[in-house]
């Protein structure tokens, strides 16, 4: 049953956009038909670059191989050809930087981490400002739809003074997975705020049977989303107007305690030297009842031959802190290098690759949780859909409350690095109040220095 | 020096001429010698004395970037972390190395099968061992607390320890790596002459005393050169610690390569890191001045 409906998916969605965009075309050209041709202008046409080539540079994962998978369609429909490269995240990370420091960088296209590249990207004016050609009646496909697209991940792709530098494709908002089974154990519910969180860790945490209450990242850089995600729902910031770290604020220094308190309290041996796929392996076995975290684990949580908890995992939004319920948010998308001289082309793929279709196939392929909010409604419509429900109304609920969970500043690394090892040490006893200063009074010229030339 | 004697005396300049065409042949040698040694190594320190992060403009210093170091504690940590960790990762192998070729070296049954085990670790690959490693050293889910439950010991924290990281990540080196010291070390045994073993036998040996006065002073050329290969290896070793610590937990397994990579890689400090990869190459070099002088002197042990 399933099989024909995953062949004829793609398919179906295909044709519809296809027919939708010519839909659109007429559409357009009915009223304005004289104006468009009085300017000189033409309507929007799939085929308007036809034979042109271009390159992209995405980043080897699931989303990159997704999209590649499908370039024939994009190369059908438009008569572009695609050469793609794809490497690992940090090897991609370092090449960006490489290439565009050299002035004549080999992609037009680029996949983007905007916690780690937006920053330094925009900063050193390496993306095209897109807006010239979304406002472009010849260049812009009707349903590119941004109001179809989450305010988190707009907020990430919109610089202040409004420039939009990207397209954002996917979401990555920090949720808390919870063992029900545990929770019921002992008849306690989701909690709802920040105390009531570290009261279920003390409850739940069981060291004679080797579950922990609570467990999260303590590896130094990989950890500082987990103290973010606290602080943001403390009222804390990372830095004010005037350029100043607020990492050493009452809210910072809170924030840090309760770190400290669910990680090394209630968390399992070891936990400094924890990233998330230790993590992982403590959860899937049963031996945590909480585990904060990226959204996008649901995969092997749910799978029988991982995981010891099927179907026992609850998915949590992140509960409300004493000033605000904040998700932290991390998201990812595409731009196109502002040395490109197939700019056209490069929009085009750029629509083809956040269209309805391919963000409802990153759904179904488990690759990662679309910007598009109707992505969800049109991929749970499908019979091979296979996350729970209610980690999809997680992910809508998490969406809508997030704020990015990093920094938005070109030195971004080293302030995880910092900050991380400030976590780590917390871990192994140091005082929150006393590490974050020091930090802070280390990271302080290092940003001044990167965000200054 | 009788150059009369030769033809091409009776041709002046023959030589000279000669010479020259040598000099020719020894192009191709020196520009790749000097575009991959000499100008990446001059250009490294050239950048060093700069203030230089990418994407900024660089501004020079001088040597502030050297006195920076001096005085970064983590960056002196990361020394003492990268000699401790060598210190270890050379002293052990060299050992059980030893033991093993000793071992090997004698008859038994089945002796080539066991011998060619015992040197697979040698051809895994360091980041597929790594990511095993890791899996093993997991404080709750790891095999290696389940074996020592097995016999009544308290389960260690392995590399999740800021104490233990260190000699955790040695004995993943120690694994991977002592099966190397054992191969050199045969070779040195199969070379050895028997008469002086047959003669201290005829004058009342022990099986120690051949050992001690016989085997091991034949056997310390190829020692030194075991350990020469095992340090080098050691002060170069970045992926298994990459991979399994991330120079972690905290800093406690940061050794200069890990630095290094972060300032470079990471942080895009490329002036730091220039500065850290001098002060390195000034470390190896004495070391291994050190090195070739115990050697000089292990001629004569």
């Amino acid at each position: 049953m399933t099989r024909p409906t995953h062949d004829n998916h793609p398919d179906a969605l295909r044709r519809r956009l296809l027919g939708a965009s010519a839909g659109a075309v007429a559409l357009g050209a009915l009223p304005g038909a004289s104006l468009v041709r009085a300017q000189g202008l033409a309507a929007f046409d799939w085929k308007k670059f036809k034979g042109e080539k271009i390159e992209v540079f995405l980043v080897k994962s699931p989303r990159g191989d997704l999209l590649s998978k499908y370039h024939k369609e994009f190369e059908d429909m438009t008569g572009i050809s695609v050469g793609s490269e794809m490497v690992p995240e940090q090897q991609q990370r370092q090449k960006a930087v490489i290439e565009f420091n050299s002035g004549n960088p080999s992609f037009d296209v680029i996949a983007l981490s905007y916690h780690v590249q937006k920053r330094q990207f925009a900063k050193n004016n390496w993306l095209t400002d897109l807006r010239p050609m979304m406002n472009d009646r010849s260049l812009a496909d009707l349903n590119l739809d941004f109001a179809d697209f989450a305010q988190g991940g707009l907020n990430y792709a919109v610089e202040p003074d409004g420039r939009v530098m990207s397209l954002p494709l996917n979401l990555d908002p920090w949720v808390v997975y919870y063992n029900k089974e545990l929770f019921d154990a002992k008849r306690i519910a989701f909690p709802k705020t920040f105390a009531e969180m570290i009261d279920a860790a003390a409850k739940l945490n069981d060291p004679p049977k080797g579950v922990s209450g609570f467990v999260a990242r303590g590896l130094k850089n990989a950890n500082v989303p987990v103290w973010t995600s606290f602080l943001l729902g403390y009222g804390g910031g990372f830095i004010d107007k005037s350029g100043k770290l607020l990492t050493d604020t009452p809210e910072a220094i809170e924030s840090a305690k309760m770190y400290q308190t669910l990680l090394a309290k209630y968390g399992p041996q070891g936990v400094s030297g924890f990233n998330w796929n230790e993590s992982q392996s403590l959860f899937l076995q049963g031996k945590a009842a909480m585990w904060l975290d990226g959204i996008g684990f649901a995969q092997p949580l749910e799978d029988p031959t991982k995981s010891r908890i099927v179907g026992k995992v609850g998915y949590g939004v992140m509960p409300a802190g004493p000033k605000q319920r904040v998700s932290a948010l991390f998201a990812d998308g595409e731009g196109i290098s502002t040395y490109s001289k197939k700019k056209g082309p490069s929009w085009f793929y750029l629509q083809w690759a956040s269209n309805k279709a391919n963000q409802t196939r990153m759904l179904q392929a488990a690759a990662g949780a679309p910007v598009r909010t109707s992505a969800y409604a049109a991929a749970q419509a499908s019979s091979d859909f296979k996350s729970p429900k209610e980690w999809v109304e997680c992910m809508l609920a998490s969406a809508k409350i997030a704020q990015p969970g990093l920094p938005v500043i070109a030195s971004v690394t080293e302030f995880r690095d910092t900050f991380g090892i400030a976590l780590t040490n917390m871990i192994n006893g140091a005082d929150p109040a006393t590490e974050l200063k020091k930090a802070t009074v280390d990271f302080q010229p290092v940003l001044d220095k990167s965000e200054k030339t | 020096m009788n150059s009369s004697a030769l033809p091409t005396a009776s041709r002046p300049g023959f030589l000279a001429r000669r010479r020259r065409a040598y000099y020719f042949f020894a192009v191709p040698a020196l520009v790749v010698v000097g575009a991959v040694i000499i100008f990446p190594w001059l250009f490294t320190v050239w950048m060093s004395a700069f203030d230089w992060r990418i994407g900024s403009v660089a501004h020079f210093v001088g040597l502030e970037n050297y006195v920076k170091l001096a005085t970064n504690k983590r960056f002196l940590e990361s020394i003492v972390h990268t000699f401790y960790f060598t210190l270890l990762a050379v002293i052990f192998p060299l050992i059980l190395g030893t033991a093993a070729a000793l071992i090997f070296h004698r008859e038994f049954p089945l002796r080539g099968v066991l011998r060619g085990i015992f040197t697979m670790p040698m051809m895994a690959t360091p980041v597929a061992i790594a990511l095993v490693w890791t899996m093993m050293f997991h404080p709750q889910q790891g095999v290696l607390n389940y074996l020592l439950s097995l016999v009544g010991l308290p389960p260690s924290l392995w590399v999740y320890s800021q104490s233990l990281v260190i000699p955790s990540l040695v004995l993943v080196e120690v694994w991977h790596w002592t099966p190397l010291v054992m191969l050199i070390v045969l070779g040195g045994l199969a070379a050895l002459p028997t008469e002086p073993y047959e003669s201290a036998k005829l004058d009342g040996a022990t099986e120690w005393q051949l050992f001690r006065y016989i085997t091991l002073p034949l056997l310390a050329p190829f020692l030194i050169v075991a350990a020469v290969i095992r340090t080098i290896d050691a002060l170069k070793a970045f992926d298994t610690i990459y991979v399994i610590s991330q120079g972690g937990p905290g800093t406690a397994s940061e050794t200069i390569n890990l630095y290094l990579y972060l300032q470079a890689f990471a942080f895009y400090n490329v002036g730091n890191a220039s500065a850290v990869v001098v002060v390195f190459f000034v470390i190896i070099l004495a070391l291994a001045l050190v090195l070739l002088h115990v050697r000089e002197k292990t001629k004569w042990v």
